[in-house]
């Protein structure tokens, strides 16, 4: 026959066929209000990057003076236990999943760096903390300074600054969670989704 | 039953006649451990190559240069204002007292170029250097008790630390590169509340001071652990170059604030705290001490701070005669000295050279080290207090 029906129609002859079942009804309100109270639907990726980035544990590694602020962040005042970050654990490579670049990268050092950053089991992330990690900084093409530890591994979140300020650090981990749980609905380390967190502070 | 079983328990736990130990030639074998540069305890990227003979170290030899970043060549090679760019790098290389090597370079600038400083000027300078000392000192306090074992001297430690780095914050603009000092006098003023802020971190510190010495000083498992540890005697100590504390622990008064005092520390009352043994414990002491000289020295030059403007009329672009000139200070680990070459003609220095502390008294760790035990090594390192970036500068 040449007539379309529209499709409510076509339901609506089903429903008057087969009477039973109640209809699913993919609106999300009908949904929730079918599941009792403390139950909360999410993907398994989802909750696995909540997982993880609520507790990202660092790789104790300072390298130069950005690693004194970076204890700073880690101790009182900032404390920043509250985000999940557990400082001064470990210092081994095989049980973290976040490195801090927190400093200048040497041609001497570099090599160790890599190193260590195969040894860290995936997922990791590196944030590259302060100008001389991110683009030599001050060091700016100094022959022995690695020009930004981009050039040696890959780096998720960058934060300006010599050294960045406590809160610039935070604020560098605030975006690199935010970046993990959008990992979850893009896949894992998508190409180059960098971050760039500015300081307020820099060379003066 | 139940005294049965009590009694046996009592014999397991204490045997009538002692273990009889059977004496064998064990056997040991030499065994090379690389220490570094990633390394939680060697304060940075330092990388120590330990010879073990069971558990006791035989030779340890340490390599360096994982943080050379040229501190010196840059500062050589600034343009239109070289000799105040010099500055910059200077900051980064030791990275806990800044301000006390800005000292260090802004003097030996002046005494090139034959600038006037400001009374005001110097006063500051010894305030803010002296404030720099604490914050230096905090750290290895914080450093030295993780060292031993325990985290939560680094809590109190740098509780401390924050309230002086928001005043240098409020000085010169930054935490810990204030890049403050210049040949002449200072960058601008200080802040009209300076007064009064530095008197609240005065009461600050001395509480703080106070909690430091109750949580280490008489903690047993500290004494046990630094007492009689990487000890090293004067004449050893002298013969080797090493300065600051390290030397001062080995009973030698030597302090280059005192000897040959500099900017106007010759108008202010202080001890210099020396040791009798010359250990780890010791070192740690007279950290401890040298911050309330600190404190007392910063109160004095508070208490005298004349008004009146911060900097002469230096220029920015310098020029200075031909020549050279060698300045040095008691910085927080030592002896810091600045040499300048100018050549007459350019507008930055033709060779700058530091003679950096760490560098120096690095070359004991090896007699400190030898014949103790692994877990005692990374104490001495860390009673030697380096910073890597003044080691490879």
């Amino acid at each position: 026959m040449g007539i379309s029906l529209p499709q409510d129609a076509v339901l609506a002859g089903n429903q008057t066929a087969v009477p039973a079942p109640v209809p699913f009804s993919p609106q999300p309100e009908n949904l929730y209000a079918r599941l009792p109270q403390g139950v909360v639907t999410t993907t398994v990726d989802q909750l696995f990057q909540w997982a993880r980035k609520s507790s990202l544990w660092p790789m104790t590694f300072g390298l130069a003076c950005c690693a004194i602020e970076m204890i700073s962040t880690f101790m009182a005042k900032h404390d920043l236990d509250r985000f999940g970050l557990i400082g001064q654990v470990g210092a081994t490579p095989r049980q973290s999943d976040l490195m801090i670049v927190s400093g200048t990268v040497t041609t001497k050092m570099a090599p160790a760096v890599k190193t260590l950053y195969d040894q860290m089991p995936e997922p990791k992330w590196v944030i590259s903390m302060g100008g001389c990690a991110t683009c030599g900084g001050p060091y700016y093409r100094y022959p022995t300074v690695v020009q930004g530890v981009d050039q040696v591994i890959p780096v998720d979140v960058y934060i300006g600054g010599c050294p960045p300020r406590p809160e610039a650090l935070m604020h560098g981990i605030l975006k690199l969670q935010e970046k993990i749980m959008r990992q979850a609905s893009e896949g894992r380390r998508p190409n180059p989704d960098l971050e760039l967190v500015l300081a307020g502070e820099g060379v003066t | 039953m139940a005294v049965e079983t009590a009694e046996l328990e009592l014999d397991t736990l204490a045997p009538s006649e002692p273990p009889v130990v059977e004496e064998r030639n064990l056997e040991t074998v030499e065994m090379t451990i690389n220490m570094g540069p990633q390394h939680p305890s060697t304060h940075g990227v330092f990388r120590m190559v330990l010879t073990l003979e069971g558990e006791r170290v035989k030779a340890a030899e340490p390599y360096i240069g994982y943080l050379h970043r040229g501190a010196e060549k840059l500062g050589e090679s600034g343009d239109v204002e070289g000799y105040r760019k010099a500055i910059i790098p200077l900051d980064r290389t030791d990275y806990l007292s800044a301000m006390l090597n800005e000292h260090a370079y802004v003097m030996a600038v002046e005494k090139l170029a034959n600038i006037q400083v400001p009374e005001r000027a110097e006063y500051l300078r010894v305030i803010l250097g002296e404030l720099t000392r604490i914050v230096s000192h905090c750290m290895f306090y914080g450093a030295f008790g993780a060292d031993t074992g325990a985290t939560t001297p680094f809590m109190y430690a740098f509780a401390l630390r924050e309230e002086i780095q928001q005043l240098f914050e409020a000085v010169g603009g930054a935490r810990m590169f204030p890049n403050y000092y210049r040949p002449g006098g200072l960058r601008e003023d200080v802040p009209v509340d300076f007064v009064d802020r530095v008197r609240r971190i005065r009461e600050t510190a001395l509480r703080a001071f106070g909690d430091f010495d109750r949580l280490l000083t008489q903690n047993e498992v500290f004494l046990a652990r630094t007492r009689g540890i990487a000890v090293i005697d004067a004449e050893r100590a002298i013969d080797l170059g090493v300065s600051g504390p390290v030397l001062r622990a080995t009973g030698v008064p030597y302090d280059v604030r005192r000897l040959e005092p500099y900017s106007i520390y010759d108008r202010f009352d202080f001890e210099i705290p020396i040791g009798t043994r010359g250990d780890c414990y010791e070192r740690y002491l007279i950290r401890l001490e040298e911050m309330y000289q600190s404190l007392y020295i910063a109160e004095q030059a508070l208490k005298e701070l004349p008004g009146g403007p911060v900097m002469g009329n230096a220029p920015k672009a310098l020029r200075p005669a031909k020549g050279d000139v060698y300045q040095r200070i008691e910085n927080s680990r030592g002896e810091f000295g600045v040499y300048l070459v100018s050549d007459g003609r350019s507008p930055a220095p033709y060779r700058v050279k530091y003679r950096s502390p760490c560098f120096v008294n690095l070359q004991a760790l090896n007699e400190m080290v030898v014949g103790a035990y692994v877990a005692d090594a990374v104490l001495a390192l860390g009673s030697i207090d380096i910073v890597l970036g003044e080691v490879d500068r």
